[in-house]
């Protein structure tokens, strides 16, 4: 008895100290020690749980604990940082399948009650589908399949019909004691519909879809909690669960869209626009473009899911310091969805030593961008898309975007005149103040920063 | 324990979640993401009673496969969160 009672007690010192962390994620300063913070708080849960007099063997968790570790270190200290949505996506998964099986073997300790039963078939379904929508998403980010979102006719009709399936069965699952083979259908259509749930949406739409995902590890892991009646889980489990849910709906509202819109229709079922923009392109050379921002004294870059896959992080950080030595004020302008991931932008500049303070989110960077005198546009399209204010058809009317098009010259580096992942035409391109410097956007970056050595 | 009392734990807890996360600057959503999937990690503390519980065969393998996949999710999720705020920098302290 006074060991469960240490345990619990030690479980609210874990609680604490994870709401601690969580808080001081929250700022920049502080965000460093929150994590260890929580860290220490998830060692102190994770030791005193093998105090537990229950447990008699402790091959097998060493046995659990070594292989996950050393592969967690590993992918930690080696993952590169511009595959890190990847990695946040096979981290979700993971924790969703962790709890799956949790909550299956309690199948085998505890009674059959039918409260255990609910929430074994619950930590199941969220886990299932947290492992393979995730597993897709790691898919779709690292390019392994096909990141255009993948729809077909009655797609809607079949996945309604799959709920429908999933709800019987877990019904009977529940009344009938954890029937067996009503179990591994219950684990198999929880697999399918997290596969049905993320192959329809795009990679542009990824952000929402990652922050989503993370959510459900964390609901995952408090029904796992409810199955094995334990309250850190259940704690720990449904903050996880609440903050990413906060990141899907900033995510949502970044691109004007309700979650319902982003999960169940790719941008393709959107209405095509009518309207077709015509005007004349500007391309410009690096060495003109040098002489442009030789004689800007502000400078924005505004840098996209391309800046990313052409690792042009370090080089952009090259470019800002040669403007700053020449007198000129950078900052940058973040669109909270540029990307593939919440805040993949900040990360990949971090990595390349940009400080923070100069990552300005939207509505602050639009105030001030009439009076930039150069915006440069790495990469990104949709985000800084005027067709989102200008044109009442568009599929992305009424998205907010970053305003380039105010400042008084725009470049716009871009690879080819194809347009970007949500197949819109974007009029900025075709502005009198917009200059399109075609290529890969690191090389014309290399080739501009040479211009100024 | 009592199914109410949980329920009533859940609810408070997703209260709390959204307070604390609700003013988080767009800087630290990727920190904020691998950190917070790192505490949903926390599914090892009910694995390894799966796993060394005695429980048979079969819990035993779920268990330890649950183990591990958690583990995974503990160790990769604060090792990368700490590596990428440790590239969080501001200029003055930066160089």
């Amino acid at each position: 008895m006074n060991t469960l009672l240490l345990i619990n007690l030690a479980y609210v010192v874990s609680a604490v100290l994870f709401i601690f962390g969580l808080k001081q994620l929250g700022s920049a300063a502080t965000a460093r020690r929150g994590n260890f913070i929580s860290a220490c708080g998830m060692l102190i849960a994770v030791v005193v749980t093998l105090l537990d007099q229950g447990i008699v063997d402790f091959r097998w968790i060493a046995l659990g604990v070594a292989i996950g570790a050393v592969i967690g270190l590993l992918g930690a200290r080696l993952i590169a940082m511009t595959a890190m949505p990847e990695m946040v996506a096979l981290f979700n998964g993971f924790g969703g399948l962790a709890s799956l099986l949790v909550g299956w073997a309690v199948l085998y300790e505890a009674d059959h009650a039918t409260f255990t039963l609910v929430t074994v078939a619950l930590s199941i379904l969220i886990g299932g589908l947290t492992f393979t929508g995730s597993m897709v998403a790691w898919g779709k980010l690292s390019e392994t399949i096909s990141s255009k979102p993948l729809q077909f006719a009655g797609q809607q009709f079949v996945n309604g019909l799959l709920v429908l399936t999933i709800l019987a069965v877990a019904a009977v699952f529940i009344t009938d004691q954890a029937n067996a083979e009503l179990l591994y259908a219950l684990i198999a259509l929880s697999f399918i519909f997290g596969v049905m749930a993320v192959m329809p949406i795009g990679g542009g739409d990824m952000p929402v879809v990652i922050s989503l995902l993370n959510s459900y590890s964390g609901l995952a892991a408090c029904a796992a909690g409810f199955a094995v009646n334990n309250i850190i889980l259940i704690v720990s489990g449904s903050l996880v669960g609440a903050s990413g849910i906060i990141l899907t709906q900033i995510m949502c509202k970044a691109m004007n869209r309700s979650l319902a819109n982003v999960l169940f229709s790719g941008f393709g079922t959107v209405k095509t626009s009518t309207t077709t923009i015509e005007g004349e392109i500007n391309p410009i050379e690096a060495q003109d473009a040098y002489f442009i921002l030789e004689a800007a004294s502000s400078v924005v870059i505004v840098p996209g899911y391309g800046m990313a896959v052409a690792q042009a992080q370090h080089v952009v950080k090259e470019l800002q310091e040669l403007l700053e030595e020449n007198g000129c004020e950078v900052v940058y302008g973040i669109h909270p969805v540029a990307g593939r991931m919440p805040g993949h932008m900040n990360v990949l500049l971090a990595e390349a030593d940009v400080s923070y303070d100069l990552l300005l989110e939207m509505d602050e960077i639009n105030t001030r961008m009439p009076n930039m005198d150069v915006a440069i546009v790495i990469g990104a399209n949709d985000v800084v898309n005027p067709a989102a204010k200008e044109i009442e058809d568009s599929p992305i009317y009424g998205m907010p975007i970053i305003s380039v098009d105010q400042a008084k010259t725009v470049f716009v580096l871009k690879r080819s005149m194809a347009s970007g992942f949500a197949g819109i035409d974007n009029p900025l391109f075709f502005k009198e103040n917009t200059r399109m410097l075609f290529g890969d956007a690191r090389q014309s970056l290399t080739q501009v920063v040479r211009e100024f050595e | 324990m009592d199914p109410v009392f949980l329920t009533f734990i859940l609810m408070l807890s997703i209260f709390l979640g959204f307070e604390l996360i609700s003013k988080v600057p767009s800087t630290l959503h990727t920190p904020l993401m691998s950190g917070s999937n790192a505490i949903s990690g926390i599914t090892l503390v009910g694995a390894i009673g799966s796993a060394g519980g005695g429980f048979g065969q079969l819990a035993t393998v779920l268990g330890v496969g649950a183990v591990a996949l958690a583990t995974i999710n503990v160790v990769g999720g604060y090792l990368v969160t700490d590596r990428m705020l440790a590239m969080f920098k501001k200029k003055e302290d930066g160089k």
